[in-house]
């Protein structure tokens, strides 16, 4: 009786105005989710009739050495990329917050590769990274020191790529950690200041404290889109060479659209998403302890 | 170090093909060549007009929808509304890993593979448009609501008239990450479109770099890239501050 009451006092514009969410809901998130329930139990091509297999999906997963190396390449792509850019970022940062010139202009230009679509970046550097005529080892050898194979040797090509995202993606978080610093009030530095504490100090016990929940964003947003890393190996390598920049999800569309395995890339795609949130959650546990 | 590689490209795609290996950015042999080889190639023209149409089309619904919502969550009161929050709240933590497969599947089962149905329709509602939107429309003082309904006003007439002339800033930001995804998405054209008349820009230009067509000549892959980069330079350019604040609330609030 109660529910009748309150939806008769309900304003039904609401409703109204509330279906095309609720028919994108049901249509683009509620059916593919059940659905995609429905994909790990079966084989299927598209063309021919769905097979019910049961939990093969998931056996053959758990024998699948490549999808375990996909994962482990993109864990490395995190784990050079995450600190990378919590550095780098942190440091243009702080130089911007000081008032020097041309600080809009900087920041405009940090900004560019953000806004580029990736396949742009990745043509680019991939002539930066050309192991004969490439930029960098061209700098590299007038400097004195002898080339890297940057993309060609299957020990650098991840981080390569994990380099290259980082220069894409700084500019974004540089904008975020100058929000961070802003908020931190004066008066903490002008305290230190009477208390004669050191530049090095004032960082160690102010800034870095006060920047927690910037960084635990940073983190959170940068394992996101580490967790979709596609396009870049996707141009740049393939996923080569010897399947060192083969990530998860390169290896997923594969299966899918290279394949045609429609049950198992949904499997892996399932169980990938799932890696993704236990891989957050813990991030988040840990940092909020810090 | 972050316009400098910018610069090389442009430079280099002036280059004849010999000279690209040079850090300078001067040469005496420039020529329009690799543009002319990337246009002879791929109809680049073609897939400049499919992204703007697709992403254009995107914006537009992601606004009008997104606020539509956005007003429902925020002004009005009906039974469930907060459930359908809750919902949305929800939505936003799931990966898009689980979803995309079953998404192609339907794409194909509507008959939707090879149209621009399939890159406009599953876009036309951002989740995080409909927050931006509802967060902002809780700020708007009810006297003005009330104002306008006393004048007979309906909640569309006061969420077109009344309430979006006050909503610029939240328009343009969520305008422009729309834009902006929508533009820069490869991985979902390269799924769901096959045929190169449909193509959008960058998924041309990476089917241009990986399926060979480009005969490994840097200088028609690197023209590629530039036609890619200059039409969202050029919108940054106008817009450069909202697309840095836009990015920075999307990253804060997300």
């Amino acid at each position: 009786m109660e529910i009748i009451t309150k939806f008769r006092d309900s304003d039904k514009t609401g409703y109204v105005m509330s279906l095309p969410y609720i028919l994108y809901f049901l249509l683009f998130v509620g059916f593919p989710l059940f659905f995609s329930f429905i994909l790990i139990f079966h084989k299927w091509n598209i063309v021919t009739p769905m097979e019910w297999i049961g939990l093969r999906n998931f056996v053959r997963l758990f024998s699948d050495i490549q999808f375990f190396q996909s994962i482990k390449n993109t864990l490395i792509f995190l784990v050079v990329h995450i600190p990378l850019q919590i550095v780098i970022a942190l440091m243009l940062a702080l130089v911007l917050n000081e008032k020097i010139k041309f600080r809009g202009f900087f920041r405009a230009i940090y900004f560019l590769p953000v806004i580029v679509s990736g396949v742009v970046i990745t043509i680019l550097w991939q002539q930066l990274y050309a192991y004969e005529t490439g930029l960098l080892n061209l700098l590299l050898v007038k400097m004195g020191f002898s080339k890297i194979p940057w993309i060609n040797d299957p020990k650098y090509a991840m981080t390569s790529i994990a380099i290259m995202a980082t220069w894409k993606n700084v500019g974004l978080y540089v904008v975020l950690f100058l929000v961070g610093l802003q908020g931190i009030p004066g008066y903490l530095y002008e305290a230190a200041d009477i208390d004669g504490a050191k530049p090095y100090q004032k960082f160690y016990f102010i800034t870095l404290p006060s920047l927690n929940n910037t960084m635990l964003l940073v983190i959170i947003l940068s394992t996101i889109g580490g967790f979709s890393l596609f396009i870049e190996p996707f141009v740049m390598t393939g996923g080569g060479p010897m399947n060192s920049t083969l990530s998860a999800m390169l290896y997923i569309y594969n299966q899918a659209f290279f394949f045609g395995h429609m049950g198992y890339s949904a499997t892996l795609g399932f169980f990938f998403a799932f890696i993704i949130l236990i891989v957050i959650l813990l991030q988040k546990k840990f940092i909020e302890q810090k | 170090m972050f316009a400098y590689p910018f610069l090389w490209m442009i430079s280099a795609t002036l280059k004849p093909e010999i000279e690209i290996g040079e850090i300078g950015l001067w040469s005496s042999n420039f020529s329009l060549r690799s543009y002319k080889d990337v246009i002879s190639k791929i109809p680049i023209g073609r897939a400049l007009l499919n992204s703007l149409f697709v992403s254009s089309s995107v914006t537009f619904f992601v606004i009008i929808f997104g606020s539509i919502v956005g007003y429902a969550l925020s002004r009005l009161r009906f039974f469930g509304r907060d459930f359908i929050f809750g919902v949305i709240l929800f939505t936003m933590v799931i990966p898009f890993q689980i979803t995309l497969i079953p998404m192609y599947i339907l794409m194909v089962k509507f008959g939707w593979v090879d149209t621009y149905l399939s890159l406009i329709v599953p876009g036309m509602i951002s989740t995080f448009g409909i927050l931006l939107f509802r967060q902002f429309f809780r700020d708007i003082p009810q006297a003005l609501v009330d104002a306008a309904k006393i004048d007979g006003c309906n909640d569309f007439q006061i969420l077109f008239r009344i309430i979006w002339p006050l909503s610029k800033p939240v328009i343009i930001t969520v305008g422009i990450l729309s834009f902006m995804g929508s533009w820069n998405d490869v991985l979902w054209p390269l799924i769901v479109i096959r045929v190169q008349k449909l193509m959008t820009m960058p998924q041309l230009v990476t089917i241009f770099k990986v399926g060979g067509q480009a005969e490994g000549q840097l200088g028609a892959q690197l023209a590629a890239a530039t036609l890619l980069a200059i039409p969202i330079i050029l919108i940054y350019a106008f817009f450069q501050r909202y697309f840095i604040e836009s990015m920075a609330t999307s990253g804060l609030k997300g």
